[in-house]
């Protein structure tokens, strides 16, 4: 009797501990994997590996933090949004990467989570710098400024200025800062510079940056370069579906008036007949309806 | 006859002095605060002798350690990123504990050991007596879960909550809200359950104990004979119930003079409180504890009422 009263007794006691401990393992469990998504404000330090394995191999124990001679590195603290509890963060436009040649973070982290492999700082992707807000950015303005630019670390490359026309002033140039993610690395010393009151650059990461093309596409003129030639036997006999007079020159690919046709047109001369070309192709148009 | 709890202590304070009451309690507490300090010397002072925090951390920018708990984790998420220096670091760690363990980590270098001794401290002083009762079994299913919850999410899922690194590496890199954590550890185990945090769910414990539980270095018993059942060490050590099987229970049943139980933290607090000098630091070697009572003889003790079965 007696032994058949504590048999029950540890039956409960063991449900009782097991029911509580899982109880806080759910919570745990689901407190874990809301940390996943790295909020975009926060970007990891060079070579960190993708945000799912990070977590599972950054042991949180500061060293890239202390090896950083900038002391921009940080363990995120627990509470609010901050990424996942004493991890390594920084935030860009408070304390952007100086892209050390060295790369003085990695060597000494004890796992993979920083990646050794990598010794190249222009190959670090830590994120991806984008002119998110044309209608702040000064330069949309014609105004002068490219300090995005000049800042950028991988000067000329990573961040180039394009020239166009600015149709305000009609005689001026506007030049565009544009981001190429083939050589930015994420540093995020361009949004750190951007002197707007809140920057219109930032560096965002990856998968909210980029776009990604289907892969079934194929551009034709990639294609053709890779073969070295065109994919398909040129047709030459193909019949243009033009209006008289005019004809397909394979080797520009254009459309000219053809010399010796015309009967319509001016007797001066069939090359160029009156009110030029449009209206030649217009007139099948209006002889259409 | 034991002392009443208004006298704990007083009988070592008159016997041995200050210093002799609370000479490992006071080396415990040096400790502490030295790892503390050797971490902190680098980023205050610039003299990098300790790198990086208990989870991991560099010695001399050579020496690497990882906390097993840690490595296990990323065993269970995957083993993604381990690579040499993960596993020289567990390695050196866990033959350290091994053979200086028990669970000495927990008494001598564990953070939140500060903040639960204190809360023991005031529970006695507030004369709180009540406590809830929680399996001696909850720390292993707490490992298990750690270990599953890693398993189940691929991180160190255990690392966003853990209150000993949340602490430790609070005090050296900013605390956040780790401050309510600690503040939680330490009202429940003033209110809610005596010994309640260290004693019974850390899985680090478990684990520390479990990587010392053959370990050398041990409190013996030797002057056990000397006993007078004041039972004082019952109340100051961090798990009163594994001293018996050292003391005059043990004697009789013919067990080696010695904590032999891998819960025991080598704290040294019966060492401190013991008017008698019945404990001291010393060797267990394997011939020794393997040199255990006969079954038989055990049973017979017991049937013949020289001995009480553990409560």
């Amino acid at each position: 009797m007696a032994k058949q009263v504590s048999r029950r007794r540890f039956l409960t006691d063991m449900a009782r501990t097991a029911c509580g401990v899982s109880l806080f393992a759910l919570g745990l469990g689901l407190y874990a994997r809301r940390g996943h998504a790295l909020p975009a404000e926060y970007i990891r330090p060079p070579g960190a590996l993708d945000e799912d394995s990070f977590l599972a191999a950054c042991t949180r124990c500061g060293i890239c933090v202390r090896d950083c001679p900038y002391g921009i590195l940080k363990l995120a603290e627990l509470g609010g949004d901050n990424p996942a509890t004493g991890t390594p963060y920084f935030v860009a436009r408070t304390g952007p990467c100086e892209m050390c040649e060295d790369i003085p973070c990695i060597p000494n982290c004890p796992t993979g989570a920083l990646d050794h492999a990598l010794t190249d700082i222009e190959k670090a992707r830590m994120g991806l710098a984008v002119l998110i807000d044309q209608e702040a950015c000064i330069a949309f303005q014609g105004l002068r400024c490219e300090v995005c630019f000049n800042v950028c670390p991988v000067r000329g490359k990573a961040i180039t200025l394009e020239y166009q026309p600015n149709k305000r002033s009609g005689r001026h140039a506007m030049f565009i800062p544009v981001v190429h993610s083939e050589y930015c690395t994420g540093c995020g010393l361009c949004e750190k510079a951007c002197i707007l009151e809140r920057e219109a650059i930032k560096v965002l990461p990856i998968r909210l940056a980029k776009g990604e093309l289907g892969h079934h596409y194929r551009l034709g003129w990639k294609e053709k370069a890779k073969r070295g030639g065109s994919l398909v036997t040129p047709d030459r006999e193909h019949k243009f579906n033009l209006p008289e007079g005019v004809e397909y020159d394979y080797s520009t690919g254009r459309i000219y008036m053809k010399k010796d046709g015309g009967k319509s047109g001016s007797a001066d001369d069939p090359a160029k007949p009156k009110g030029g070309a449009a209206s030649i192709l217009n007139r099948g148009i209006q002889e259409a309806k | 006859m034991a002392t009443p709890i208004e006298e704990l202590g007083h009988d070592a304070l008159a016997k041995k002095g200050w210093f002799g009451a609370y000479r490992w309690l006071i080396l415990r507490r040096i400790t502490q605060v030295a790892i503390l300090g050797l971490f902190l010397l680098g980023p205050v002072a610039g003299v990098w002798i300790l790198k990086g925090n208990l989870s991991s951390s560099l010695l001399l920018d050579t020496v690497p350690m990882v906390e097993p708990i840690v490595f296990l984790q990323m065993l269970a998420a995957g083993a993604v990123g381990i690579t040499t220096t993960t596993v020289v670091g567990f390695l050196i760690v866990t033959v350290f504990y091994a053979l200086v363990g028990g669970r000495a980590y927990c008494a001598w270098v564990c953070p939140v050991n500060i903040v639960t001794d204190t809360a023991h401290w005031l529970r006695r002083k507030l004369g709180i007596r009540s406590s809830a009762k929680i399996s001696g079994q909850a720390r292993w299913w707490m490992l298990g879960f750690v270990l599953l919850v890693a398993a189940a999410t691929g991180s160190l899922a255990w690392e966003l909550v853990n209150p000993v690194s949340l602490t430790h590496r609070g005090i050296i890199f900013g605390m956040g809200a780790g401050w309510a954590v600690i503040l939680g550890i330490f009202a429940y185990d003033l209110l809610i359950a005596r010994h309640g945090w260290c004693g019974h769910l850390c899985p680090m414990g478990a684990l520390y104990s479990a990587i010392g539980s053959l370990s050398p270095v041990r409190m013996r018993s030797d002057n056990r004979e000397a006993c007078d059942d004041c039972m004082e060490c019952f109340e100051v050590c961090p798990e009163p119930r594994i001293l018996p099987p050292a003391l005059k229970q043990g004697m009789k049943q013919g067990l080696p003079p010695a904590v032999l139980s891998s819960l025991c933290t080598n704290c040294g607090r019966c060492a401190d409180i013991c008017a008698k000098d019945v404990f001291a630091f010393g060797l267990v070697l394997p011939r020794e504890r393997m040199a255990g009572p006969s079954r038989e003889g055990a049973a017979k003790a017991v049937d013949e009422g020289t001995i009480k079965q553990a409560p």
